[in-house]
């Protein structure tokens, strides 16, 4: 029992350690991230920093946009076979841009990117920090948080909004191809629903909710590095814990942002 | 006055005593080597001295200022005076040679990118590097790493140079030729050295003063001559490569018996 006892409490200190270290990171990178900006920052800084935008929203273009297609006809389809029981077909088209706007869209892509960056965020500092290079950065009078993770924070808050926004549109798109298939509702008709569906309140709580999906996957994800300690087989076990982690973390936020709009948001 | 004092300072990881209350002056200009086995201390007092790591208690005072116990911003003001190439050379693997040079001058400095390439030049080329400035890390030789290392540690100029087991790894003609690059750098910068070894021909070549270390105390600090003639036991094995723990057919059979008796207590 006391083993038990003994365990629960390390592994509740553990956890607490572990959300101590991402606001210590949190706020130490906010405090970074003017050096980061273009105009008013380090030049080096800015272009480091869309060198990430690039890797982090270009790069995972073609992936957001195929999840966005498939989910968008997925969820057309699986909405239709029940609501045409009822003849109402054409709550589909609501029920499509409602979802992508407020859920899907920013839920999707951050478990996208979380996936494809917030595993290379783990893998570069991990990396950088077997090899001294994050050792040679402080011995140079530079801070790893202004110069490693500033540039990536910011490029995720800069690109995972954008790219929600990119997975909607597609989302949206192919539930309208849906129903020009099976209804053959035309598509201009299409998109005049589509607007009448959607609130100006959706599209930012949806936006809202993709800033922080990008707070944590990029925090979770440069935290795991940081944290590695060992040889290049902790690398890989940070990389994991990154994935699991930001995902994890991303659903729980989800679920929270999620209850706080529904009780507070009035339609 | 010295330009680094190093005062009872005492590590311990885990409760484990790594450096236990060393002492020692480096002198403006020598060069120090810092020599001992694996598992020494050696690596984690350089750690300190570059101030990467706190120590338990004791003092590391640089250039007059307690880099132990100073504020963030006096610790990288410190930091600008000091050159470090590590083991690992620890060169950034995205940024070729040149960019990896050029880094701390961007950083630091508002030279004109025709001043700071001029300047990543002079440094390469003071290291026999010149011709690879545009090679990434990866497409470098070890020795070569080591040297683009140096040549980054050089960049701004700096009081202090510590090189962390320079010769590691590196074939003997490699290795001697960075002995007489640090030899060459010292006459050139007039730079305070300190050089993490083992190797003794190395350590020989280009010190001025040896700190033998020995379970985390100093057993031996002085001249090439004062280490060559010491008769501490410990200090006689390393320099005559005496092994002081010997593997014998009877140990390994004792270790066996033992492992067995364990096995069959369980």
């Amino acid at each position: 029992m006391a083993n038990v006892l003994e365990n629960v409490g390390r592994r509740s200190l553990n956890e607490l350690d572990y959300v101590g270290s991402l606001n210590i990171q949190l706020w130490s990178t906010l405090r970074a991230m003017k050096s980061a900006l273009p105009l008013v920052g380090n030049r080096y800084r800015w272009q480091a920093t869309v060198r990430q935008m690039l890797e982090i929203g270009y790069d995972a273009l073609p992936m957001v946009s195929v999840i966005a297609i498939c989910t968008g006809f997925i969820l057309a389809m699986q909405g239709a076979s029940e609501l045409r029981r009822f003849g109402a077909l054409h709550y589909v088209i609501e029920l499509v841009a409602v979802g992508f706007t407020r859920e899907l869209g920013p839920l999707l892509t951050a478990i996208a990117v979380s996936g494809r960056s917030g595993s290379a965020f783990a893998a570069e500092i991990g990396t950088m920090k077997v090899t001294e290079e994050l050792d040679s950065l402080r011995v140079m009078a530079l801070e790893p948080i202004e110069f490693v993770l500033a540039p990536k924070y910011l490029a995720a808050l800069i690109t995972i909004p954008c790219l929600t926004v990119i997975s909607n549109v597609f989302g949206i798109f192919a539930g309208g191809l849906f129903m020009f298939f099976s209804t053959r509702l035309a598509p201009l008709l299409y998109f005049r629903y589509v607007m009448e569906s959607i609130a100006l309140r959706d599209v930012i709580t949806g936006l809202i909710k993709s800033l922080a999906f990008a707070t944590i996957i990029a925090h979770v994800g440069c935290l795991e590095g940081f944290r590695v300690r060992g040889g290049p087989e902790s690398v890989g076990r940070s990389t994991t814990s990154a994935v699991v982690k930001s995902t994890f973390l991303v659903i729980v936020a989800d679920a929270i942002f999620t209850a706080i709009f529904y009780f507070t948001v009035k339609p | 006055m010295p330009i680094i004092s190093i005062r009872d300072l005492v590590v311990e990881y885990d409760g484990r005593r790594v450096l236990d209350g060393l002492n020692l002056d480096i002198e403006f200009g020598e060069t120090m080597v810092l020599l001992g086995g694996s598992g020494s201390g050696k690596s984690t007092l350089l750690r300190q001295i570059i101030g990467l790591e706190r120590p338990n208690s004791g003092k590391v005072i640089v250039k007059g200022v307690d880099i132990t116990r100073c504020t963030p911003v006096e610790l990288k003001k410190i930091r600008h005076s000091i050159g470090v190439a590590f083991q690992s050379a620890a060169l950034f693997n995205s940024l070729s040679v040149k960019d990896n040079v050029a880094l701390p001058l961007r950083e630091h400095t508002r030279l004109a990118p025709s001043i700071i390439d001029l300047m990543v030049w002079i440094k390469l080329a003071v290291v026999g590097l010149a011709d690879s400035s545009n090679l990434l890390p990866q497409e470098l030789s070890g020795g070569m790493k080591k040297r683009g290392a140096v040549a980054r540690a050089l960049a701004l100029d700096p009081e202090i140079l510590v090189l962390d087991e320079p010769s590691a790894g590196l074939d003997p003609i490699v290795a001697a030729e960075l002995d007489e690059l640090i030899l060459l750098l010292k006459e050139a910068f007039h730079m305070t050295v300190i050089v993490v070894t083992h190797e003794m021909p190395s350590a020989f070549r280009i010190a001025d003063r040896i700190a033998m270390l020995h379970q985390g105390k100093f057993i031996s600090v002085g001249s090439k001559d004062k280490i060559r003639a010491t008769q501490d036991p410990h200090v006689r094995h390393f320099l005559d490569r005496v092994p002081e723990r010997m593997a014998s057919a009877t140990s390994v059979a004792a270790h066996f018996e033992k492992y067995l008796h364990s096995q069959e207590t369980q």
